[in-house]
């Protein structure tokens, strides 16, 4: 049949076909309709190390949800589960219309995260690869079961879209519940734009099931800023896919009834307490944030390191910053130079595994460290104070910090650089809580009791 | 694991972990055992820490030995004493948070189904009254609603036995217990209508005293969830602790309850009749032969 004779393709508002309606089976010459899956079908796996770094990529102007879609697109996705909640719900609705062409092998709404994120266990443990994605107090929902993927040791994908969390419920961006994230024995990257999430998501997938690590990874980006955006994504070409997961060669054995029977445990006391329960759950802890610390290798390899530093050798100022925060703060480094502050930028890229021995090297000679985050509590700040405590005497600025939706204005930033070089505080903005050698006591004590 | 596909080269047999080989050689893997040979082969639960005259025990005893394919059937549960006996068995056991056993097991159906196609991979919940009616609601109503097909079967002691006897959704109206120091007040939940009403092919109650319907039950619905959908059991379990039976007469109550409240009852939905006759040649499912003309 030509292709003027086709009925008029449905889109949605991206622009996607709507494809779902129609059965994956039916032969395109009895329905007279082509083939919605005929484009999937014909994609092609190629290695992840051509994927990433040797296929041609072409530039798109996309929403970072088109993005997430993209990425899903090219990773060989066997069950996907949906909820709504803004700014997450397009993300899940364009994994949808992937499932419709055939990308994705299924796909259902789920009744809500705890059971969303239940079933994808389920699905990692049948051995095959999962995504989901949500946000804000999705992620809160969904934190029991989430928080036991990593020592179930079941590998799957999970974006975050990050948005507000406390009361009173608002769904402006703010990334706290990456603070929740951090805890749980998973990997977790934070994206900074469009084409971070591209490739982050897809690296997520390698990165999952290796042998070695078998973790799930959380993918974070700040809702709205990266999620509704549209920016530059550099993709390879949708007919190229990457290997399917392959359960017969995990580390784990998945519970597929393939492998001989392994009984959960033989002595009852195991389950109750005991010396040898306390042992087993240290034992399964232990071993979780050990494989967290071996994907740093997978890291190193296929995103080019934990962290990005830009100027930062001999930088009189140090800006760290992960997320959409990166983005401004590469802005408030060119308004520093043009105030002639020697100051330079590192970008976080993956906060589980953190970069401690990175920032140790990088901020040895530092003079202030301005840390600017999308959160009231500060999760970045602690952390990176707690990597180089002892290995630099940088004055650390945790700040500045906006919440609940606002956003970072780049003199803010500008605003924190310049009081802390100075000791003059701004009266431009709220005060920001400072720790370091050199400095009063009682400022200290505040940055303490505000951290 | 199934012995269809796996088949070891002679010699090398003996390699392979000694459960699975008493599972072959002297237990239900590769052949079909019945509840009526119980003590003559090796069973998938053997050993249990729960305790004396525990009725439920025996129900999870019974319903492993009933599984139609026990080498390709994997249990999934949550918090409760089930599990303690559960995880102890000699097949897979999936034991994930709180009240998430439907919905971890609609992931691994699926999962499965990909990955396997039709070839049957048995998934069976098994869990207590309060993990599945209370927190676990949700998602064992959903996976029903969304027609999962898997078999649920809830232990239904009528109290949450593993913290300590309170009350739970599936306890009785009036009975005094932990947390309900006034006796409760309100209904036990109708969980077979509930079942009914969101599709399930196939609800049936049934009390652990008559072990051959117990396998009647349990492998019905775990054959009409391979292929017509959800299936749901509700076993009365009594927890002879919380509820003071004294052990030789745990029988006795659970007789004296199947009389009171948990009568035998049975729903097969009109495709899963027609498929346990055509599939599996269930002669009470096939079509009645017309009566013949009287004679004129």
């Amino acid at each position: 049949m030509s292709e003027a004779l086709e009925p008029e393709v449905k889109t949605n508002p991206q622009g996607d076909p709507i494809t779902s309606t129609a059965t994956a089976d039916a032969p395109a010459a009895q329905s007279g309709r082509k083939d919605p899956h005929a484009e999937a079908k014909k994609q092609k796996v190629v290695s992840p190390e051509y994927m990433f770094f040797e296929a041609p990529r072409e530039r798109e102007f996309i929403t970072g949800s088109e993005c997430a879609k993209e990425a899903v697109r090219r990773s060989n996705v066997d069950l996907s589960i949906a909820y709504p909640i803004t700014p997450q719900s397009e993300t899940m609705q364009l994994i949808g219309v992937l499932y419709g062409e055939g990308y994705v092998k299924e796909y259902y709404r789920g009744e809500e995260e705890y059971g969303v994120m239940s079933a994808i266990a389920g699905g990692s443990r049948a051995g095959v690869r999962c995504f989901t994605a949500t946000a804000g107090p999705g992620t809160l929902r969904g934190i029991e079961p989430i928080a036991s993927w990593p020592g179930h040791r079941l590998p799957a994908v999970a974006m975050f879209t990050c948005r507000v969390v406390n009361a009173p419920l608002a769904i402006q961006p703010d990334n706290i519940e990456i603070a929740y994230l951090l805890n749980c024995g998973m990997i977790v990257f934070h994206s900074e734009n469009q084409q971070d999430l591209f490739d982050y998501l897809m690296k997520a997938f390698i990165i999952s099931e290796k042998n070695d690590v078998t973790l799930p990874v959380g993918v974070c980006c700040d809702g709205f800023f990266v999620t509704h955006a549209r920016g530059y994504c550099s993709m390879p070409d949708r007919e190229f896919k990457l290997p399917a997961r392959d359960p017969w060669r995990g580390s784990v054995p998945v519970l597929d009834a393939e492998n001989p029977p392994a009984r959960l445990s033989r002595d009852a006391p195991v389950q109750k307490s005991n010396f040898m329960a306390y042992n087993i759950h240290a034992v399964w802890q232990q071993e979780v944030w050990a494989a967290v610390e071996r994907s740093r290798k997978y890291i190193d390899l296929y995103m080019g390191g934990l962290l990005e530093a830009e100027n930062v050798e001999g930088a009189e100022v140090i800006l760290i910053a992960s997320g959409s925060a990166a983005a401004q703060a590469r802005e408030a480094v060119r308004a520093c130079k043009e105030k002639s502050i020697n100051t330079g930028l590192i970008k976080i890229r993956s906060l589980r595994p953190f970069p401690t021995n990175e920032l140790r090297k990088l901020c040895a000679n530092a003079k202030l460290i301005v840390i600017p985050e999308f959160n009231y509590v500060g999760w970045l700040a602690k952390d990176v104070a707690a990597a180089i405590y002892g290995y630099s005497k940088a004055k650390i600025v945790a700040g500045p910090h906006v919440y609940g939706g606002m956003s970072m204005p780049v003199e803010m930033i500008v605003d924190e650089v310049e009081g802390g070089l100075t000791g003059k505080k701004s009266s431009t903005v709220p005060s920001s809580d400072i720790m370091g050698t050199d400095i009063d006591p009682a400022a200290v004590s505040h940055f303490m009791q505000n951290i | 694991m199934s012995l269809d596909y796996v088949k070891f080269t002679p010699g090398f047999d003996r390699f392979m972990p000694k459960e699975y080989r008493d599972m072959v050689e002297h237990g239900p893997f590769g052949k079909k055992t019945t509840v009526s040979q119980v003590g003559s082969f090796k069973e998938i639960l053997e050993e249990h820490p729960m305790c004396a005259g525990c009725a439920m025990t025996l129900f999870i005893r019974l319903a492993m030995i009933s599984f139609p394919n026990p080498e390709d059937t994997i249990t999934v549960g949550t918090a409760g004493c089930g599990r303690l006996a559960i995880s102890q068995a000699a097949i897979p056991f999936v034991y994930g948070n709180y009240g998430d056993q439907n919905g971890v097991a609609s992931g691994l159906t699926r999962g499965l189904r990909l990955r396997f196609g039709d070839k049957p991979k048995d998934v069976v919940v098994m869990a207590g009254d309060g993990g599945m009616a209370d927190i676990g609601f949700a998602q064992t109503l959903h996976s029903w609603f969304r027609k999962e097909k898997f078999t649920t079967i809830m232990l239904d002691n009528e109290v949450y036995g593993n913290t300590g006897g309170q009350e739970s959704g599936m306890t009785n109206r009036n009975q005094v217990l932990k947390m309900a120091p006034l006796g409760k007040k309100f209904e036990k939940m109708d969980m077979l209508g509930m079942a009914k009403v969101a599709g399930c092919a196939y609800v049936a109650t049934v009390v652990p005293n008559n072990p051959r319907r117990v396998e009647n039950v349990i492998k019905k619905a775990v054959l009409i969830a391979r292929e017509i959908g959800p299936t749901y059991i509700q076993a009365y379990t009594s927890c002879n602790i919380e509820y003071a039976i004294p052990i030789d007469k745990v029988m006795e109550d659970a007789k004296a309850v199947e009389l009171d409240r948990y009568k035998f009852s049975e729903y097969v939905s009109e495709e899963a009749r027609e498929y346990l006759a055509d599939q599996y040649g269930y002669k009470e499912y096939m079509p009645k032969p017309a009566p013949a003309l009287a004679k004129s």
